[in-house]
């Protein structure tokens, strides 16, 4: 699947999420959200007025939030449970050990205005730790689609799997990469655009990101694979041994601190089954300072022209 | 059932669970002997709930969020036939599924993973909200232990529940006055409860909880306030049943010796006399 940029224009995922939920919750009456006083930013004004009774908001409550949805989905319900990202994950962190994953329950937790897209809000609004709180607890896939196509697809893949997931959303523009009517496969990452010399693993926000940097490292006659990386648990095992074997050299994107999200997931595998050099991007364990998330991922060398010097330096560690 | 018969199976379940801490070696002995009543009551009297079909859409359902007294609540569903009277001989061993707290995915008539407090009361919540927006008239009940409201996550819940008006929840709560390091009052003194509930908005009942005559009253659906979620402040001594274990905090998850074991079972058999 080569997929080069269709259209520069960029859109905001939630707008996917919430046609696709009130879609669904058209068709499927067991369909409920839970919210946390977030009905503007979660964007389910639309969803309430459609269905107003199964629009369930408890207030600034996230850990009744979580019980709340694991209690509807012992009732029978499929409710998806959306908050800012570092509320949800952070706030109500053993509530979703305990009432989502150690319960089983079939709870949706969605994480809105994930990595720095509150950049300018601070630290205590960025959510940079949610890949690494919520991979760490067995049962919930962790997901972070990376345009409004795989978010569709994410989330009627969501409604329809029996057990609780963490979805991770953005509200950063983003630009289509994978194909119209695309169905989401959960553990199974996209090859976008293949390549001998090196891979380029990245999710989320920065799919798009390796996208540019695979074009500028091709005109330096630089081939990088890269691979759409949209499940972080269970990662994509095959993708990445592959990608080692095939380009003996891995590098890593991600809005989130590099201790304990993609990157690590990655370098597990890598470490465990086909050791190549790797390069790790991300947020370098330090809490971010304020500037758009566009600014603060250039500033944590994530400009496509930063990540292409990071390809360059990575190749030179290649055997 | 009839009261006395209650009586009778609460102090089969008490002397079960004292033979059971006293084999394994370990348990929340106290607690578990002051919440007894309040799941004899509820499995035996209140509750629909068939062990046949332990996922049956419109059984009621019991959280017991204070989930360290799981042993009381193992020992309730043996007896109601959701697991086999000699498993509870398992009671923490190797392998067991039997563990120190409740676990829905390994046995039958759990409802909810519990062990870390303040857990049950939101996911009650959404339970009785679920029954509301299908329009059904199954119950939910949450037993919470006193020193666990101190955990906030339960008035979050308490504010949501009246909120949204859930007259199908119940919240028990086990008023034994002793947590676990010492007494309520010399911790985090968050009595009178009733009061607090009440100003909330939920409709509040204070009972005896050791007199089944009004445990079984106060859970009846016929004392349930339209459009209120109900509070039972259940006034309880831990270790209740045995006259040294009663109302002392050492007793929260001391083991007896083969001396006090002896006498906890002969005060408790008497007691069924």
């Amino acid at each position: 699947m080569n997929m080069p940029f269709k259209d520069a224009k960029l859109h905001d995922c939630r707008n996917a999420f919430v046609a696709a939920l009130e879609d669904l919750a058209g068709a499927n009456t067991d369909i409920v959200a839970v919210c946390n006083d977030s009905v503007g930013s979660s964007k389910l004004g639309g969803f309430k007025e459609k269905y107003p009774e199964r629009l369930i908001n408890v207030g600034i409550a996230e850990q009744n939030m979580v019980g709340v949805g694991a209690g509807l989905a012992n009732g029978g319900k499929i409710p998806f449970v959306c908050a800012a990202s570092p509320f949800l994950t952070g706030r109500a962190l053993e509530q979703i050990k305990a009432d989502v994953a150690y319960s089983q329950t079939n709870v949706k937790l969605v994480g809105i205005s994930s990595g720095m897209a509150y950049g300018d809000l601070g630290p205590t609004h960025h959510s940079i730790e949610d890949f690494a709180w919520v991979r760490a607890l067995p049962n919930v896939p962790v997901i972070a689609p990376a345009d409004r196509i795989e978010t569709d697809a994410v989330i009627r893949w969501a409604a329809d799997y029996e057990g609780g997931c963490f979805l991770r959303l953005s509200r950063v523009g983003v630009p289509d990469l994978l194909p119209e009517g695309h169905v989401f496969e959960l553990g199974k990452a996209n090859l976008l655009q293949d390549g001998s010399d090196l891979t380029i693993i990245a999710n989320g926000t920065l799919t798009h990101r390796a996208m540019t940097a695979a074009a500028m490292l091709a005109d330096k006659g630089i081939k990088a694979r890269v691979l759409n990386m949209a499940t972080v648990r269970p990662i994509d095992e095959d993708a990445i041994v592959a990608a080692a074997n095939e380009t003996g050299a891995i590098m890593t994107l991600e809005e989130h601190t590099t201790f304990g999200g993609l990157g690590s997931a990655v370098a597990e595998v890598v470490v465990d089954k086909s050791p190549v050099p790797m390069a790790r991007l991300g947020v370098p364990g330090v809490f971010a300072h304020t500037g758009s998330a566009e600014q603060l991922l250039d500033d944590f060398g994530m400009a496509p022209s930063a990540i292409v010097d990071s390809a360059v330096t990575l190749l030179k560690r290649k055997g | 059932m009839e009261p006395q018969d209650l009586r009778r199976m609460a102090n089969q379940i008490r002397q079960r669970d004292v033979r059971a801490v006293y084999e394994a070696g370990a348990g929340h002995i106290g607690g578990e002997l002051s919440v007894t009543d309040l799941l004899t009551a509820l499995y035996f009297d209140t509750m629909n709930v068939d062990p046949a079909n332990p996922f049956a859409p419109n059984r009621d359902r019991l959280v017991l969020s204070k989930g360290h007294t799981a042993l009381a609540l193992y020992i309730t569903l043996s007896k109601k036939g959701f697991i086999a009277e000699e498993e509870i001989e398992t009671f923490l061993k190797h392998n067991s599924r039997l563990n120190g707290h409740p676990n829905r995915v390994k046995v039958p008539g759990v409802e909810t993973n519990t062990g870390p407090l303040g857990h049950g009361l939101p996911v009650g919540v959404g339970m009785a909200k679920a029954a509301k927006l299908d329009g059904a008239s199954w119950r939910t009940f949450v037993i919470t232990g006193d020193g666990e409201m101190q955990e906030g996550s339960n008035w979050e819940a308490i504010m949501a529940a009246a909120q949204f008006k859930l007259d199908n929840l119940t919240l028990i709560v086990d008023h034994n006055r002793l947590q676990q390091g010492a007494r309520l009052a010399d911790t985090n003194n968050l009595a009178p409860i009733a009061p607090k509930v009440e100003a909330f908005g939920w409709a509040v009942e204070e009972i005896d909880g050791h007199d089944m005559e009004q445990i079984t009253r106060a859970l009846s659906a016929d004392t349930v306030t339209a459009g209120k979620p109900k509070c039972i402040v259940a006034h309880t001594n831990k270790g209740q049943g045995v006259s040294f274990m009663s109302d002392d905090v050492a007793w929260h998850h001391k083991v007896p010796n083969e001396e006090q074991y002896k006498q906890a079972m002969a005060e408790l058999q008497e007691a069924i006399q």
